[in-house]
């Protein structure tokens, strides 16, 4: 059956089984494989994107079930003026390690952001408790969050230079 | 020598610290774009794509397998059993402890889960849907599930496939002096004895395991992409066994999602992947669920154990013995140094200075998933570490000392070291004291005793828990240790360019240590070439050195050693180019950070890129002295190192419902010299929350008939963001003496210390002696209301 | 990963349409709305529909409003939708107190009232939640309409009223003046499904005594999802701590617990009374609160 998913703004269109989930539709069709996947019982969270504009985990919603509908993933964070403030934040507090829960914490703290700028403490481990992370502890991404909510502006460190620099 | 160091604030924004010091990560850029490069991110033209049948019964003969119906499946390239692999010498592999596990069952299977058969297909829809297809006719028999009934007669046998067996026993092994320590515990004022289960839980990491195997027909070669931990030893591995041609085999790691110890070890569906690229010719893809992560890799722990420790009357530690039943699953396939069967156990003496030591270890087969040795793989250590610490705490329960006051008084002293402690082992250095001051003064600790007297007054249960550990890690001097004949020293390989940048190849493989960071600045600190400029090539067996690769905390100290020492041959190489640059001895030339210079005369220097350019040009070189700017090394250890710290944990407990809230967690860590402090922070806050998992939710359980229990996130609790609090951090330095840099490791110690300190803490809080591990609600609740059994 | 066995998908564009296409497909069909109970269950192959509805875009059951004195939930209401809802905290804290522990937010923001209450897993939270409410389930057919009681709804583990070619359209529940609600779970982390968990609703009359009460229990194997032997023994009485204690002395006895990973039986049995009195303990006090307020409110 064809789908039709507007992806990071721009509509896209694929010839899908019923069955295929929306997280590999987006990796396997539209390659985009920033978006991971961990688990097999929607428990993990890695992988999280938004659907209209909310956290989602795409193991748990059919590539047909979210035909019509806006997704923005990991690679539509990053606009023409730079790294999103929450990816900038994840380099500086040191936000990631392996890497692999990574774009669905950012996009959770993009909506969470998007939604209240100045979250608490609580509140960002409250939108992050769907989403397992088993080298950070946690810590350093709630300041990563913290620190994008204080750096609002987008590009407001250059991404390549910021690489091998001090904190 | 120890040397002490109180924190030191974070360098200004401005400043760019080259060599050590806090340095943001050159790996962040690609992950924050989502641009990592895992296993399951290979895309290759014409891929097929692999799925495992695994056994639903714990222990059964295999009667039949029909693939016929699979093999009928349009999209079906190829169904591979263990009767194919039997025909090409495949069905069985060596292990990692010199046992044999099976790739593919051929005559029973022996833990539910296990590999029967592998389907090659088109997509990855048609390998899952043909997998249904394959009709296996099983006779189920009794399975041994309770490890303390492993041994009994009449028990049945699990490796009959192994001539003349006749038990499930594996192995004894013992360390110390057992006539010694036990004539100091007939003599002792006080002996406290308890027995505790270290309960069998999973590392699992959020990736779980898989590679890509493609065997290109024509030139014969193999390149296996793979999540692994040891490249290296996997490509000598599958030449040895596969008889492949070591030079025709590429590994090459990914971007890993995770390791833990979990992707150290070669599986069946890696094994049988390879088999699948070459009987079609075609690249075959091969990524486990979760299911089959939790049910069939490598678990850890499982380690029955019964602690005593014998003390004066007044609390001085005097020895302490430990018996040991190790549940190592239906194979030995736990990843040990060979002479070192349970691995570094007999650091059981921790961080206390006794008078005499001994353990005794029997190893034993049950129908469960082969494993042990992971999730701060650390070889044991994570045992030996919980075992000493809860005896303590047991110690000073029986004479109702303060637990840090009892510590205090028992720790080994800084003159001391090194240590020779009593069961072999050479503590580099350390000074125990002040590291736990320091956790006590952080935590307010006599603030937190008051408070928690008020508290009890009143009913209400809040618990501190300490645990003072020391490792010992960074395996190993190769005389000692090797694993499978393959001694545990590392190369390293450095070049520098005609323009003055870098390129540091290592056997090491990281998982999200930063070691493309922080090797780079080690490279920084001895040459003083920006760590920027200083590439870290790891991972690919094709572009970097022969290692044993990365698990028990060992990249530091010796892959870290190894890129030092590298350095330094540049750097003296550097000297002497330098010197025929200025027209001066290379004895008249001293050193700064990043350029030779003329003793006395500072303006007269050149830079290590004037160098470099020079190296490479046309300058006349002294006799015996070849042109460019590189050399390699190999570095074998002289020792393990023995990073340490002091944990303190503080909770509150609902004695209502028996709910645990970890309210703060503090930890003072000493791994020697620290490369780059974000990043040590960073390993351990992750630790630190494996220690609150293990404690209170993580187990991987089975019922009588050895039906895994936890085969998903569903029944595998892992902790969430709620579940952990702000993580308090300290650290102290008392640089390895016997490394080049006194680095000591920090991969491991937050989960090998912080399980005790919780389970110290619960137990504080609600009265109780011992109770084991994971502390849910209900078994919290029952050991406050007359007694909870270990969990099976 | 694991992928569900294959079927059929139908997207449904009116409740009519709905119901035709159940019709139409029998047994075999499975309504899909936020999906977090039924796709892991199908990726699992413990479920093999051979058609998906996919209620997704009936906008029209997604609602929240309340009409006279019957607060009225459209079953399309997404978990967020309840906990942002400040109706929903102002009349019925109960569900608040839920939904903060009900699975995690990713999947709030798909999962809905109706699919938690059709999944009907025994340990599920609202299905207590609504019995403790007394809710009422409005189910739809070709046929008509039928409004069912919650204590009729829920018949068993994974069993509803709702039968082949029915809908489950929306969840009445009947505003009572001071009144107060709240639930109380255990759980071995945040996200898991309940150890044990209780709700209770009272209303009060003018004396300050039970007037309604309501309790409905979650996890412990309680034979119907409201506690009547509970409800029984709190109406008329005037609340207090031994009233409570009673309360979930009865709580206790009439559940049925199993022993498996979350806990051994006699730990949640005691959870049954333990909760049940915290459940009430605050379901009063929230119900005294809104009496004061609404004296308060008559005074000025």
């Amino acid at each position: 059956m064809r789908v039709t998913i507007t992806v990071n703004g721009e509509e896209r269109v694929g010839e899908v089984e019923a069955r295929h989930l929306l997280v590999r539709f987006l990796r396997d069709d539209l390659g985009l494989t920033g978006t991971h996947w961990g688990c097999d019982t929607s428990n993990c969270g890695t992988c999280v994107v938004l659907l209209d504009g909310e956290p989602v985990k795409s193991c748990t919603v059919l590539a047909a079930m979210a035909s019509g509908h806006a997704v923005r993933t990991v690679e539509g964070l990053e606009g023409a003026a730079g790294l999103d403030p929450v990816q900038q934040g994840f380099i500086e507090e040191h936000g990631l390690q392996c890497g692999f829960c990574t774009p669905g914490m950012m996009l959770t703290a993009r909506a969470l952001l998007d939604k209240n700028p100045d979250p608490s403490e609580q509140e960002i481990r409250e939108a992050i408790s769907g989403q397992l992370c088993r080298c950070t502890g946690y810590l350093n991404i709630v300041r990563a969050v913290r620190w994008a909510a204080e750096h609002p502006a987008v590009g407001a460190v250059d991404a390549n230079v910021t690489a091998g620099s001090t904190p | 020598m120890t040397a002490v160091e109180e924190t030191v604030p974070a360098p200004a924004p401005e400043e760019r610290p080259i060599g050590f010091g806090r340095l943001k990560r050159k790996e962040d850029p690609r992950f924050v774009r989502g641009k990592g490069h895992y296993v399951d991110d290979v895309q290759l033209p014409g891929m097929l794509h692999g799925a495992v049948l695994r056994s639903p019964y714990a222990h059964a003969r295999i009667l039949s397998i029909d693939t016929t119906a699979a093999q009928a499946h349009p999209k079906v390239k190829a169904v591979i059993t263990g009767a194919t692999l039997e025909g090409l010498g495949l069905a069985w592999m060596p292990t990692l402890s010199m046992d044999t596990q099976a790739v593919l069952a051929t005559d029973k299977v022996r833990f539910q889960g296990q590999e029967v058969a592998f389907v090659v297909a088109e997509d990855h829809y048609a390998a899952r849907d043909a997998v249904e297809l394959i009709d296996v006719e099983y006779e189920p028999l009794p399975p041994v599930i309770d490890a303390r009934r492993a041994l009994d007669p009449d028990t049945p046998v699990i490796r009959d496939d192994q001539e003349g067996r006749t038990d499930n026993h594996i192995f004894d092994w013992e360390a110390g002096d057992k006539a010694a320590t036990d004539a100091v515990f007939a003599g002792a004022d006080v002996v406290v004895s308890q027995e505790m289960l270290y309960p069998r839980v999973h590392p699992a990491p959020l990736e779980t395991c898989g590679c890509v195997a493609w065997m290109e027909p024509i030139d014969g070669k193999l390149t296996l992409w793979c999540t692994t931990q040891a490249p290296h030893a996997h490509r000598t591995l599958y030449a040895l066994v596969a008889g492949l041609p070591e030079h025709k085999i590429r590994v090459i790691a990914a971007d890993i999602g995770g390791g833990f110890g979990n992707k150290v070890g070669i599986y069946p569906g890696y094994v049988c992947a390879v088999v699948g690229s070459i009987v079609t010719g075609k690249p075959v893809k091969w990524v486990e669920d979760r299911s089959e992560n939790l049910m069939s890799t490598s678990f850890a722990r499982d380690y029955h154990m019964r602690g005593e420790i014998a003390a004066t009357a007044d609390g001085r530690i005097l020895a302490v013995r430990v018996k040991v039943l190790a549940d190592h699953g239906a194979f030995n396939s736990t990843a040990q140094p060979t002479k070192y069967p349970a691995g570094f156990f007999h650091i059981f003496t921790g961080s206390y200075d006794l008078e005499a030591a001994h353990c005794e270890v029997t190893g034993v087969y049950t129908n469960k998933a082969p494993g042990g040795v992971a999730y701060a793989c650390s070889f044991r250590v994570t045992e030996a570490v919980y075992l000493i610490e809860r005896m303590v705490d047991c110690l000073a329960a029986e004479l109702g000392a303060d637990p840090a006051e009892l510590r205090m008084k028992n720790l080994i002293r800084p003159e001391q070291f090194p240590y020779q402690n009593k069961t072999g082992w050479e503590y580099d250095s350390g000074d125990y004291p002040t590291c736990l001051r320091k956790a006590m003064d952080i935590a307010g600790y006599e603030e937190l005793r008051r408070e928690q007297a008020e508290k009890r007054a009143r009913g209400e249960l809040m618990g501190i828990g300490l645990s003072f550990f020391t490792e010992t890690v960074g395996a190993g001097p190769r005389k000692h240790m090797d694993i499978l004949g393959l001694g545990m020293a590392d190369g390293c390989e450095l070049r520098v360019h005609p323009t003055g940048k870098a390129v540091v190849r290592i056997s090491v493989q990281t998982q999200g240590q930063g070691h493309e960071t922080t090797f780079a600045q080690i490279i920084a600190e001895e040459l003083g070439i920006p760590p920027e400029d200083v590439d870290v090539v790891h991972g690919d067996t094709d572009q970097t050195p022969f290692g044993l690769g990365t698990y028990g905390s060992r990249s530091t100290p010796v892959s870290g050693a190894a890129a030092a020492v590298v350095a330094r041959k540049v750097r003296d190489k550097a000297r002497i180019i330098a010197g025929a640059m200025l027209e001066v001895s290379p004895e008249d030339l001293e050193w700064e950070k990043g350029r030779w210079f003329v003793k006395g005369d500072p303006g007269m220097g050149k830079t290590i890129q004037e160098i470099a350019l020079a190296a490479h040009g046309s300058l006349e070189l002294p006799e015996g002295v070849e042109g460019h700017l590189e050399a390699t090394t190999v570095y074998n250890p002289p020792n393990l190192t023995y990073p340490f710290g002091a944990y303190i944990c503080v909770v509150d407990v609902d004695p209502g419902t028996g709910v645990v809230k970890v309210r703060r967690f503090i930890a003072v860590d000493d791994c020697g010299t620290r490369i780059n402090p974000m990043i040590i922070e960073g390993q351990v806050h992750g630790g630190l929350a494996d220690g609150v998992g293990m404690a209170l939710m993580e187990l991987i359980s089975f019922d009588e008939d050895g039906n895994c229990l936890s085969g998903s996130f569903m029944d595998y609790l892992l902790p969430s963001a709620l579940e952990v609090p702000a993580w308090e951090l300290g650290h102290t330095v008392t640089p390895s003496p016997h490394h080049p840099i006194g680095a000591k490791g920090i991969g491991e110690s937050a989960t090998v210390g912080s399980p005790p300190a919780v389970v110290n803490a619960v137990l504080d809080a609600i009265g109780v002696r011992h109770a084991d591990m994971p502390l849910t609600p209900g078994r919290v609740w029952q050991a406050m209301h007359g007694g909870v059994e270990a969990p099976q | 990963m694991q992928v569900p066995a294959p079927f059929e998908y139908q997207r449904a564009r009116s409740v009519d349409d709905a119901l035709a296409l159940l019709e139409r497909y029998g047994e075999e069909a499975r309504v899909v709305a936020g999906g977090h109970s039924l796709l892991p269950m199908m990726k699992l192959r413990l479920a093999r529909p051979e058609y998906l509805v996919d209620i997704n875009d009936l906008r029209e059951l997604d609602y929240l409003r309340l009409e006279g004195s019957q607060l009225r939930i459209g079953a399309l209401t997404r978990h967020r939708s309840l906990l942002e809802s400040d109706l929903v905290g102002r009349l019925f804290p109960i569900f608040h107190d839920a939904e903060r522990v009900i699975a995690d937010p990713p999947v709030r923001n798909r999962g809905t009232i109706g699919g938690s209450l059709c999944q009907a897993d025994p340990s599920e939270d609202l299905s207590a939640v609504c019995a403790a409410v007394r809710a009422q389930a409005v189910i739809r057919s070709g046929g008509g309409t039928r409004i069912v009681p919650m204590s009729e709804f829920y018949k068993g583990p994974y069993e509803t009223e709702v039968g082949p070619g029915e809908m489950l359209v929306e969840v009445r529940i009947p505003v009572l003046p001071n009144s107060g609600s709240a639930y109380q779970k255990v759980e071995r982390k945040a996200g898991d499904w309940a150890v044990a968990a209780a709700g209770a609703a009272v209303a009060l009359d003018r004396a300050g005594r039970i007037a309604e009460a309501g309790v409905g229990l979650a996890a412990v194997g309680a034979e119907a999802v409201n506690a009547h032997q509970v409800e029984d023994a709190l109406r008329g009485n005037e609340p207090s701590e031994e009233l409570y204690a009673e309360a979930g002395r009865l709580a206790s006895e009439s559940c049925n617990p199993v022993t498996d990973g979350r806990g051994i039986a006699a730990y949640k049995r005691h959870l049954a009374g333990e909760l049940t009195v915290r459940a009430l303990r605050q379901a009063v006090a929230r119900a005294q609160q809104a009496a004061r307020s609404a004296t308060d409110g008559r005074e000025a």
